[in-house]
Order: structure tokens, then sequence, then C-alpha cells
């Protein structure tokens, strides 16, 4: 069994918690979701001009024109290194097509009707996917749109088809941003696998019970460096 | 010019051959962009590139630079051919119909009497027959094979199209257009005007393609009417002071000449210049010579120039040699016979022919001062700049004096246009630094000079000690003083010989006119062609009245223009033999049975009857010069001559290497490259951005065209392995260059005499003092010989070879 | 028309204020207080020589201090229009196929002063980019950010965004001197008129004549370029070939802000808000309806039972 999972203590409310996120992720994760929610409120004072005044919180436009693909580097950089740790993790699975199809179960919470998941489920896999195809995306227009530095890369053509991809990439990003953040506040218990890096067992029996299940007969898929992730 | 800038406006047809006045004169073009836009004027630009005037231009012909002669003469020869001819304008008004002397022959290239040692001619032979009665004789039905006309039809029959074609590699199509577009002028209600400036001086022919131009106008009656005209561009904003004010070494103001040495008294000096009427009744106007003169004279020396002293005659200079030109200044100095000079506004370093030679001669100075707002090259000469500038500072010993001057935005005086307006203008800004006028620096240097005389004396201190000098400030003399000094002044008081009561001219007045100058000493005038411009009414320079009177662009009120204000020279020509205008549309002056008036003061005395006195009263026969007499040095007829440096042998006369009477001094000749080595035509010339090298030390100037480049063909750049923007190596006999190259469609080969002839175009901006990139002049290169009239270089049309090069350190 | 007429030598109040703008980047105007004539500036292709007097009059009368550059091979300098350069002769040799006579068609590059200006309907930063009602489209520099959006906008590739003090330029027409009742700069120092500036009316009519003219000499297609694409602009070319403006060192044949531009500001403004806003709702209303999804007592037990007796 995995040293992930702690025994309930002798308390009036003895509960089992499981490690789910390790200090080093949750670094990773909230400079992601950082520099992603100042990228957005950034984006989007230069997006549409009803939201121009989002640029007075950034030391107003032209700070603001320099800040935001500086989010971005940051964003890069952060979601290389969550990608590279979380990809396999978030790798298809014949039970993820089952889970799928049963979308009716899922958004009504009747989880039992649903195959076992391990540590993430279809949704979770599709967002991550989403965002691993969002990123590079939003980075690479970003850079042909960086006229500071990349001004003579492109020609002016590329740039405007460079600038609309944006602003459409931007928009995917945030639509599915709002589904993983949604997902998270009603999944309740979910929050806290980010702020304190554990879960309930109940939480992980309920929504995970393949990757508990895995954890408690030490069947770890991961190396023993990061165990339990 | 004959005519003035805003007289353009008035044309049919501009000519610009021999010039770029787009490029080279944005400002003054306004005037041909004014003309086709109002008139539905046309332009044809003849150029051996396609310039920037050529890129407004209705017609655009190219020709081998150096090839102007033969185009222009096959023009005349064609009008002749297709009788395009103002026969009434050229009976009366031009010596077609004079006889010459017997003795007078051409043939091969050269005229009767040249003797190949001394490269002159005896030109005693070129003069008319006169008859008994001391006037020419004349063949008014222009049937004597003697009289000019049929000489000159003789003389160009030689230049057809055919031959145009294959010496100036003009294809003949175009060629003919172009004689087309300029023989319709010929009718007395077209006007053509010839603009053109340093692309037909800097020859060693110069003074001919001119002529060959103003015969050509001549014969189509366009001198002397509105929109007509020989229209010189100048090519610095007071180049016409200049030559006005007599700065050329065998010229005194007004154009009047200095003496030679076998002149030893002034009757003999007045001997030559009588100007006797060579018809009857005819006004030679040089006849007054005299009376300018000797006004020069009291201008110059007052009380110290006497009726008993010859009225100072021996305080001028003797001329030992035709003249001390830059040329010969320079190869004096070469020589170590010139050891101090005094350079005023001119970087000679870039502007004088063969650079090699030029720092040389500097370098054998013991002293050179110059005088200049801006740094320049030549004060710098002793300075290396690397392949820039080669040069060994330890082993120049000359002393370099540099004397900032004002520029002329800084200080007060007048500019004397292209179209001979005397135009007053006022400092607009402050001298920077120590930056003093030239005024006050000559001014010092005189003063000096007198008082060492004084303290030491000399040989023949007179004509400096006696020199006037009656300014307020003797430091600094005013230019409203020097203006009302050159204008003239009466010294002694004159009554009228017919009523001693009656006071002509009152002592201290301002002259009025230059008629009122007198030999005996009562008046003095400083440049009596400038008599008029600042009289007892005030400076007439600084008027800025610009009615015009019927739009005639005569604008007689702004400014003044010499002489007396007159616009268009030679006016009279404008109207037929009864006076009247031979276009009304275009009426100058008219005879109205007993005076001459109309929009423009009379170029004849208001009373001359117009069917008794000639409208050319400068010259003593009263007619224009198709044949020119004894008066130019290479011939009396133009006759085609290649550049001393030629790509093809010359096709009319294949013995004769350039102009066979240019002066070309020892060691030169050897200098002259051959096609075989140097296989190119070059030629040099300004660009708009730039003027000269003062503007490469502006910032913006530089901006706009930074960097020295060289321009060829796209079939040339080929054959070389040339490529746009690439570095190339120019060179010819006596020098080489490293440029970037400007690859082009607007310069193309030309096939002269069966050969592709190709050019390759070099601007004249750069050097290694300045904001811009530092660069060459094409002077590294071109030939130490000049026109044999005047000797402007040869700039125009020498040889070189061009290669790629990998780049310059 | 400028050229004909000396500016008054007392001092003039500036005249133009918000009363004036038309349009105002990533913001609205309300209804101009007044109607100014509009203007024009017409460049006389056929009369131009190239001389770049209207270049060294705009970094003069804007105080623009340009590199001194190298040459490339053409008399075209700078390379291209840059921050500092506003306006740039451009220079193309061109055989004529029709005559087989060379032309060199030289062309005075800047801003065209669209009527419908790319510029300022790309421009984020409310202000940055105004249009008065006479036609003059410039640029507030206190408000401009720097992004080149402008730059994307522009069908005639005008701005530029300087690397120094990042923000965008291009010519003003000199709005600074119409508004006090003179002409640019540049039509100031044309030599030959081929550059004029007066009412847009004025320099049709001026235009009309320069083109019977042009027909006359033989150029048939001799033209007004004052595209219809960006509602008419406010500096028009004569052009003696005015079936291929593109002749004219690529002058746009048909220009007109690009589609993707259009959609860029138009559609994806309102699509995106849309889909965020559906997505947002849509969590709204599920959460609603379903109510959080809790874990359960039984849960807890389950993973307890799961986990008894296993710890390590």
């Amino acid at each position: 069994m995995s040293d992930a999972i702690r025994p309930a203590p002798e308390t009036p409310e003895p509960r089992v918690t499981v490690r789910r996120y390790s200090a080093l992720t949750r670094i990773n994760h909230w400079t992601l979701a950082g520099s992603f929610v100042l990228l957005t409120l950034s984006g989007m004072a230069l997006f549409h001009p009803s939201l121009f005044w989002l640029s007075t919180f950034f030391g107003g436009g032209p700070t603001l024109r320099w800040l935001h693909p500086v989010f971005g580097c940051v964003l890069i950089v952060a979601w290389l290194f969550m990608f590279l740790r979380f990809a396999w993790a978030n790798l298809p699975e014949r039970t993820d097509w089952v889970w799928m199809t049963k979308v009716r179960d899922v958004l009504s919470g009747r989880e039992e009707n649903l195959p076992e998941v391990g540590k993430y489920n279809a949704g979770q896999k599709l967002v991550f996917w989403s965002f691993a195809l969002l990123v590079p995306a939003l980075f690479l227009t970003g850079l042909v749109i960086w006229d500071q530095y990349f001004y003579d890369w492109t020609t002016i053509p590329q740039k405007r088809v460079a600038v609309l991809a944006h602003a459409l990439l931007a928009i995917g990003m945030i639509t599915v941003w709002i589904v993983h953040a949604y997902a998270a506040i009603w999944v309740q218990g979910t929050i806290q696998a980010m702020t304190r890096g554990y879960v309930t067992g109940g939480w992980a029996w309920r929504h995970h019970r393949k990757w508990l299940r895995d954890l408690v007969s030490g069947r770890k898929r991961t190396p023993p460096a990061t165990p339990a992730e | 010019m004959t005519n003035s800038w805003t007289d353009i406006r008035n044309t049919d047809l501009v000519v610009i051959m021999g010039g770029n006045a787009a490029e080279a004169h944005p400002c003054g073009f306004k005037w041909v962009t004014e003309a086709k836009a109002n008139r539905g004027a046309k332009l044809i630009v003849v150029d051996p590139r396609f310039t920037r005037s050529a890129a407004v231009a209705d017609f655009y012909a190219p020709v081998r630079q150096g090839t102007d002669i033969a185009f222009l003469l096959g023009v005349i020869r064609h009008c002749i051919e297709t009788d395009k001819v103002q026969w009434e304008y050229v009976k009366n008004f031009t010596n077609a119909s004079y006889l010459v002397k017997d003795g007078f022959a051409y043939s091969d290239g050269l005229f009767v009497g040249y003797d190949e040692q001394k490269r002159d001619y005896n030109r005693t032979d070129w003069e008319y027959k006169i008859g008994a009665d001391g006037f020419v004789e004349t063949d008014p039905t222009l049937q004597d094979p003697r009289c000019v006309w049929n000489l000159l039809k003789e003389h160009i029959a030689v230049y057809t199209p055919e031959m145009v074609e294959r010496i100036c590699g003009t294809p003949k199509a175009k060629y003919l257009k172009v004689c087309e577009m300029i023989a319709e002028t010929s009718s007395p209600q077209k006007a053509m005007t010839s603009m053109y400036a340093l692309g037909w001086t800097q020859h060693s022919k110069g003074s001919q393609n001119i002529r060959g131009m103003a015969m050509l106008q001549l014969i189509l009656g366009n001198i002397g009417i509105r929109g007509g005209g020989m229209n010189a561009l100048r090519g610095h904003s007071n180049i016409q002071g200049l030559t006005d004010i007599g700065l050329m070494s065998n010229l005194i103001p007004g154009y009047m000449t200095l003496p030679v040495e076998r002149e030893v008294d002034r009757s003999t000096y007045m001997s030559t210049r009588g100007f006797k009427p060579l018809r009857p009744n005819q006004t030679s106007f040089w006849q007054n010579y005299g009376k300018f003169f000797v006004s020069f004279q009291k201008a110059m020396w007052g009380p110290a120039a006497t009726k008993e002293n010859d009225f100072a005659y021996q305080y001028l200079p003797k001329l030992d040699v035709p003249a001390y030109d830059v040329l010969r200044a320079f190869e004096l100095m070469h020589q170590g016979k010139m050891t101090g000079y005094f350079c005023q506004g001119f970087n000679p370093l870039l502007a004088f022919p063969n650079r090699a030679k030029l720092t040389a001669a500097l370098a054998k100075l013991k002293f050179l001062v110059t005088m200049d707002p801006l740094e320049t090259e030549t004060a710098r000469f002793w300075e290396n700049h690397g392949e820039h500038n080669e040069v060994d500072p330890t082993a120049i010993q000359t002393e370099v004096i540099q004397l900032p001057t004002t520029c002329f935005a800084e200080d007060e005086g007048a500019v004397v246009n292209s179209g001979r307006w005397l135009q007053w203008h006022w400092p607009g800004a402050t001298p920077p630094g120590e930056a003093k006028t030239d005024v006050w620096i000559m001014a010092q240097i005189h003063l000096r000079l007198k008082a060492l005389y004084a303290k030491e004396g000399g040989k023949f201190p007179d004509a400096i000690r006696d020199l006037t000098w009656n300014y307020k400030d003797r430091e600094d003399p005013h230019p409203a003083e020097l203006a009302k000094e050159l204008n003239g002044y009466v010294v002694e008081t004159v009554a009228d010989p017919s009523d001693p009561a009656k006071v002509l001219l009152e002592k201290g007045k301002q002259v009025a006119a230059f008629a009122l100058l007198r030999d005996d000493g009562t008046t003095a005038a400083g440049c009596w062609i400038y008599t008029g411009c600042f009289t007892e009414a005030g400076n007439m320079m600084a008027r800025r009245d610009n009615s015009d009177p019927d739009a005639t662009g005569a604008y007689p009120k702004w400014t003044f223009s010499w002489p007396a204000n007159r616009r268009i020279l030679y006016n009279r020509a404008s109207a037929d033999m009864n006076g009247k205008a031979w276009d009304p549309t275009r009426k100058l002056i008219e005879w109205d049975g007993s005076r001459w008036s109309g929009y423009d003061v009379p170029d004849i005395a208001p009373t001359a009857k117009p069917d008794q006195v000639g409208p050319f009263i400068m010259n003593p026969e009263g007619t224009s010069r198709l044949f020119s007499r004894g008066m130019m040095r290479d011939g009396p007829f133009p006759v085609h001559y290649e550049p001393f440096e030629a790509p093809i042998a010359n096709v009319i006369a294949p013995r004769i290497r350039g102009n066979p009477v240019a002066r070309v001094f020892r060691g030169d000749m050897e200098q002259f490259g051959e096609a075989r080595e140097f296989p190119y035509a070059a030629t040099s010339y300004r660009l708009t951005e730039h003027f000269h090298y003062w503007t490469k030390n502006n910032h913006i100037n530089s901006v706009l065209q930074p960097e020295f480049f060289v321009e060829i063909s796209e079939e040339l750049a080929k054959e070389k392995g040339i490529r746009p923007g690439g570095w190339v190596r120019v060179w010819s006999k006596r020098g080489s260059i490293k440029a970037k190259a400007v690859v082009t469609k607007r310069i193309r080969p030309l096939i002269c005499d069966g050969k592709p002839v190709h050019i390759v175009g070099i601007p004249l901006h750069w050097g290694f003092i300045g904001a811009a990139k530092k660069g060459f002049g094409p002077n590294s290169l071109t030939p130490y010989v000049g026109d044999a009239n005047i000797e402007t270089p040869e700039y125009k049309a020498f040889l070189v070879d061009i290669e790629p090069i990998s780049g310059v350190a | 028309m400028t050229i004909t007429v000396n500016p008054p030598v007392a001092a003039t109040a500036p005249a133009y204020g918000e009363q004036d703008l038309l349009r105002r980047s990533a913001s609205s105007v309300p209804a101009p207080g007044r109607q100014l004539e509009a203007v024009s500036k017409l460049i006389d292709v056929s009369k131009c020589i190239g001389c770049k007097a209207c270049q060294s009059a705009c970094l003069e009368w804007n105080n623009l201090k340009e590199e001194i550059g190298v040459n490339t091979g053409t008399y075209q300098n700078p390379h291209d229009l840059t921050p500092n350069t506003w306006t740039l002769m451009k220079f193309t040799e061109w055989v004529n196929p029709q005559t087989d006579n060379l032309e060199w068609l030289i062309r005075k590059d800047g801003c065209m002063h669209c009527a419908d200006p790319g510029c300022l309907k790309a421009c984020p930063s409310p202000g940055a980019i105004v249009q008065y009602t006479n036609g003059i489209v410039d640029f507030d520099r206190e408000k401009c950010i720097g992004c080149g959006y402008c730059v994307k906008g522009c069908p005639f590739n005008i701005p530029r965004i300087s690397n120094v003090t990042h923000k965008a330029y291009k010519c003003s027409l000199c709005s600074d001197r119409v508004a006090v009742g003179q002409g640019p700069a540049c039509a100031k120092a044309c030599p030959t008129k081929a550059i004029v500036f007066g009412t847009k009316e004025q320099m049709k009519a001026h235009a009309d004549k320069r083109i019977a003219d042009l027909k006359s000499r033989g150029f048939d297609k001799a033209g007004l370029y004052d595209p219809p694409g960006v509602g008419g602009t406010h500096v028009m070319y004569v052009l003696h070939h005015a079936d291929q403006p593109s002749l004219y060192a690529g002058l746009p044949d048909n220009p007109r802000i690009s589609p993707i531009v259009e959609a860029w500001k138009g559609v994806t403004k309102y699509a995106g808000f849309a889909v965020i806003g559906l997505a947002a709702a849509f969590g709204f209303v599920h959460h609603l309806v379903a109510g959080p999804n809790k874990v359960t007592e039984h849960d807890e037990e389950e993973a307890a039972r799961l986990t008894e007796g296993r710890s390590p």
C-alpha cells in the first residue's frame, strides 16, 4: 500500500485522507493558473474595448501590452512542465469511452453507474488535452504578433491570421477553463487537492475508485520518486 | 539665361539636353510643370541616362555622352531639309546671308589654319568679306555659295540620321521623333526653350555644344521671344553673379576683358575693342566699352584714376597667357611655381579633375587658406582617411589656415539667379562660433596688406595703396555700400552741354542707368551691367512686388534683372521687320511708329527703326551668328569631336583625338586611357538629394541619399557579375574608386558605330568629411583637360573599367 | 490649395477639438458638434520628379531623426517607411509593354487617411486613433499602447511601431498645420505642385484637369485613385495608369480592410463573449439543477474499509 494513504486518526470523526498532489505540483498548477488568469484579464482588455478598463490593473495600456506576452512565457514554461509530468496519466483508456457515453449520469453525479475511474476521468483528460493543444497554439500565434521582438519573422497577412486565431483560441481556452473550474467547484472536495494536496478517502472512493484501489494494492503506475501522483 | 525661370511657363516645347533640370534644379523645374499643365507644353529629354527629368518627359531619347554636337547639327540638317525654318527671322536676324572670305575652308574635321604643334588655329580667314564701304557683303537671296547659309548647309551635310545614330547611339526612330517635335517650333506661333547646364559645358568642346543649340534656336526663330531662348541653368545660387562680376582670371566685371601683355596702354587696349558697326545704320553697343571701362577704373581707384595716368590703366594686371584658369592654377602648383593658395568657398580637392594630381599639387604649397562655412576635404587634404584619402601627413608640410565664414542664410546681399535677377536677401540666422562674413575677412586682409605696404613699401604698391575704400566701417563694409559701388555713382557734376544751367548728373548721386556712364572720369561703376540695381530710388534688388501685368511672366517689379531690368534678352527679335510681334499672344515689345514699348525693357534704342537696326546690338553686325567668325578657338561652326577618352574613334575624322585645340598640359596626354584598356563610357552628375559637397554635412540630406554608388545597366551587371547593392571597383588611368552598384533599367547600352557602348554613371556628392557615409568623387577618375575656349573640365565623358569586389573595409 | 496661398503670419488658435471627432478608436463619440469640410491631399504622380523634398520637409516639420543608412542598389532611402519616415518616395522602373518605353514611376508613399480606417478599427486603446470630420486620421501617442494592431488593420501597410518608444507612427496629414489653416509640410515643400492640398471637392476637380491633360498625352487609362473599398481616401493619387495601381510600388489595386481583420474585430468579439457566457451559464444552471456533487459518509466508510488494517 502506498504511503499516500493515511489511516483514519483516532478522532471523533475518523477520515481516511489520500495524498493527490505534491507541493511541487501544486506550485506548478497555481503558477499556471495565476499566469492564466493574468493572461485572460490582460487579454480581455485588448480583446474588447468594453474591457479596456482592466488595463488599469496592469499599470496602463503600454505596460499591459508588454506584460501580456511575458505572462504567456510564464504559462508556457509552467504548462510544459506539467504536460511532461502528466501526459501519460492522461492517456485514454477503454473505460473512458464508456464513461463518456454515460454523460447523463456524469452530469447528474450518479457515479455508481459509471465505470470505476483511475486518477483521471475522461472529462479531466479532455480538459487536459484541450489545454495541451490550445496552449502551444496560443503561444505560437502570440509569438507571431509579439511585434516587439518578432515583427520581422512574419508578414502582415500572416500576422492578421495569427491575431484572429489567437483570439479564437483564447475564447476556446477560456471556455475549457470554465469547464475545468466549474467541475472543481461542483465536485466538492476537489479544490483542496490543489490547495492542501490531499483528498478524503471518500472523495477518492467516489470519484476515482480505481485509483484508490491501485494505491491500496500498491500497484503504482508512477515511478517511486513521485508516488501516487 | 536669355530669358528667365518664370518665362519658361510660356513655352510650347522644353528640350532638356545637356542638363537634368528636374534633378539638379527642382525648384526652377516648377516652371516646366507649369508650362506642361497650363499650356499643354511638351517636354523632351535627351540624355545618356533616363533621369528624373525623363521620368516626367513626354519623350526621351538616349544619346552617348560627348556626342551632342552630332545630334544637334543633325537636327539643324533635318530642319533645313524639311524646310522647317523661320525664314524671315533667319534672313533678317542672323548672319545667314553674309559672305565669308574665300580662304575659309573645312575638311576632315579641321578648319583652315590649323597648327598641330601649337594645337591652335590661325583664324584670320574665319571672317566675313568686307566691302569697300567697310560693311559686310551679303546675299539676301542666299544663293551665293560663300554665304553663311550655304557654308552651313555644306558643313552639316554629313550629319544624316544614319550618321547621328552611328555616332550618338540614338535609335533613328527616336532621333527623328525628336527632330519632328523640335522642327514644329519653327512656326512663329510656337516657341521652344532649351534648358541646359553642365551636361553641355563639362566637355572639351562644351562651348560648341551650346552653340549647336543656339544655332538651332536661331533657325527656328526662338531667341528673343517669350517661352524661347537659350537657358543655362547655373549650378550654384550665385554662379551667375560670379561670372557677371568677372571672377574669371581673364575678365573684369561686366564681361569686359583684362588686358594682355601686348596691350601696353589704354589706347592699344581700346583699339581692338572699337566694335565698328559691320552693317549700315547698325547699333554696336560695345562701342560704349570705353565708358564702362573708365567707370570701372574710377570705381576701383577713384581720385587716383585720372586722365593723365590713363585712368590707372597700369594698375591692372596684364595677362601673359590666355587665362589663369583653375586647371592652369593647379598645374602651376604641381610644378611648384604657385606656392600659396587662397581657396574661398571652394572645394577643389573634389571639384577639379584628377584628384591624385590635386593632392600632389596642394602638398607642394607653402600655405593654403580656406574660407568656407563648412569643413571641406580641401582643408583636410593632408589628413589620412584610410582608403578614402590615402596620404602621409608627415610628408606634407603645407600650412593650412581655415577661416570659417558665414553661410548664405547668415548674411545680407544679392544673389544673382540663372535668369539674371539680382535678388537681395537678409540674414535669417546668426552665424555660429567664430564665423565671419567673406566681406569682413577680405577687408581685414586688404587693410593689413595696405598697412604692410605703407610700412615696408614694395615693388608696386600703387594698385593696393590707392584702392578706393570709402566705407563707413573700414573693417567691415556693408553689403549695401558694395552694391551701391557696383551700381555706380557720379564723381563730378556734369552739366548739359546745350544748357549749362541744367545738371545732367549730380555729384554723389547714384547713377540711374548704364546709358549715363561716361568715359571722362565723371562717373564710377563697379559693374556696368548692374547699373540700375541700387539707384537714388533705393535698392531695386530688394523689391518684392510680384505683380505681372497680363501674366506675361516678366514680373518687372520683382527685384532687378540685369541689364537695365530687362527680363528677356534680344527681345527686339520677338517682333518682325515691321516691329509687330511674330505671335500676338507672345507680344513683348512692339514698334508704334515712333518708339518701342511693351511688357519688357526694349533691348534696343527705343527709337531704333525696326527695318534699319538689327536686334542683336551686342554684335557689331546687329545680327546673331550662325557663323561665329574668329570668336571661338575651335571653329566658326561646331564639329563633332569625340571626348579625349572615347569608346569609339571619331567617325567623321578618325585621325583626330578629342578637340584638336583643347589645351593639354605636358604629361596629361599620357594619362588619357584607351578604349581597349578602359572599355566603358563614364559620366558624372548630381543627384537631387544633394548639393555638391555641401549637403553631405547635413543629416537629412544624408538620410535621403546616404552612400556613394555608381549606376550601370542590367546588361553590364550581368556581363560583369555585379549584383544590385553589391560593391564594385571602378578605375580609370588616373585613379580607382569603390562604390555600391545601382543596377538599373534607366541606363541601357547604346550601339555606336556597330558596337555596344556601356555607360557607367558616377554621381559626385561624397567625400571623406561630413555626415554621410565616406565615399569617393568622380574626380578621382576624370581627365585633366578642359573646354577649348573656357577650360571647363571634361567631367561628362571619360573611360573606365569596372569589376565586382567583395567589400570595403 | 496650399501651395499658392501663404499661411497667415499671425498665430491662429488651434481649431479642432472633441466636437470634431467622427470616430475614436475602441470607444464611441457623440455625434460631432459640427461638420468640417472634408480635406484631401492630392499627389499627382505624373508631376512628381522624385526629389524627396516632401520627405525632407516631413522630417523637418515633425522633428524626426532618421538614421543615415546604406545604399542597397536603389534611390529609395530609407528603404521602407519607419517610425521616423512617415512618407517615402518609392521608385519603380517599368517597361510599358504597349510602347516598349521605360517609365520611372515614382510614388510618394504614406498614410492614405481612409474614410474607413482599418487602423482605427483595429486599435484596442480608446482614443489612440481618432478620425476628424474633415477626414484626417490621427494617432494620439499619449494613448497608444504600441500593440501593433493598427499595422494589421491597415490595408496600405503604413503604421510603424518604434522599437524605442513602442508607439505607432504615421503621417498625420500635418493635422497640427491643417488645424491652423495651413496645408501639410510636404505640399508646402513640393517644388512642382505634384502635391496639393485643399478640400476634397477642390482636389477632385483639380484631378479632373490633370487627368484630361494626361489623356491628351496618350495616357488613356489616367485616373484618380480614391479607392471605394476603404470608403475613399483623403490622400488621393493621380495615376497615369489608374487601371494598374499596383505598378506603383505595390499600391493596392482594390484596398479594403482585410476580411480577417473584419472578422477579428467584428463577429469574433460577439461570438467569443457568447461562447464564454454560455459556458458560464451552463455551469450555473447545472449547479442549480444538479446541485453539488458531494462525497457521502458512505463513501468515506467505504474508503476506510478499503484501507483498514492495511496501513504500512
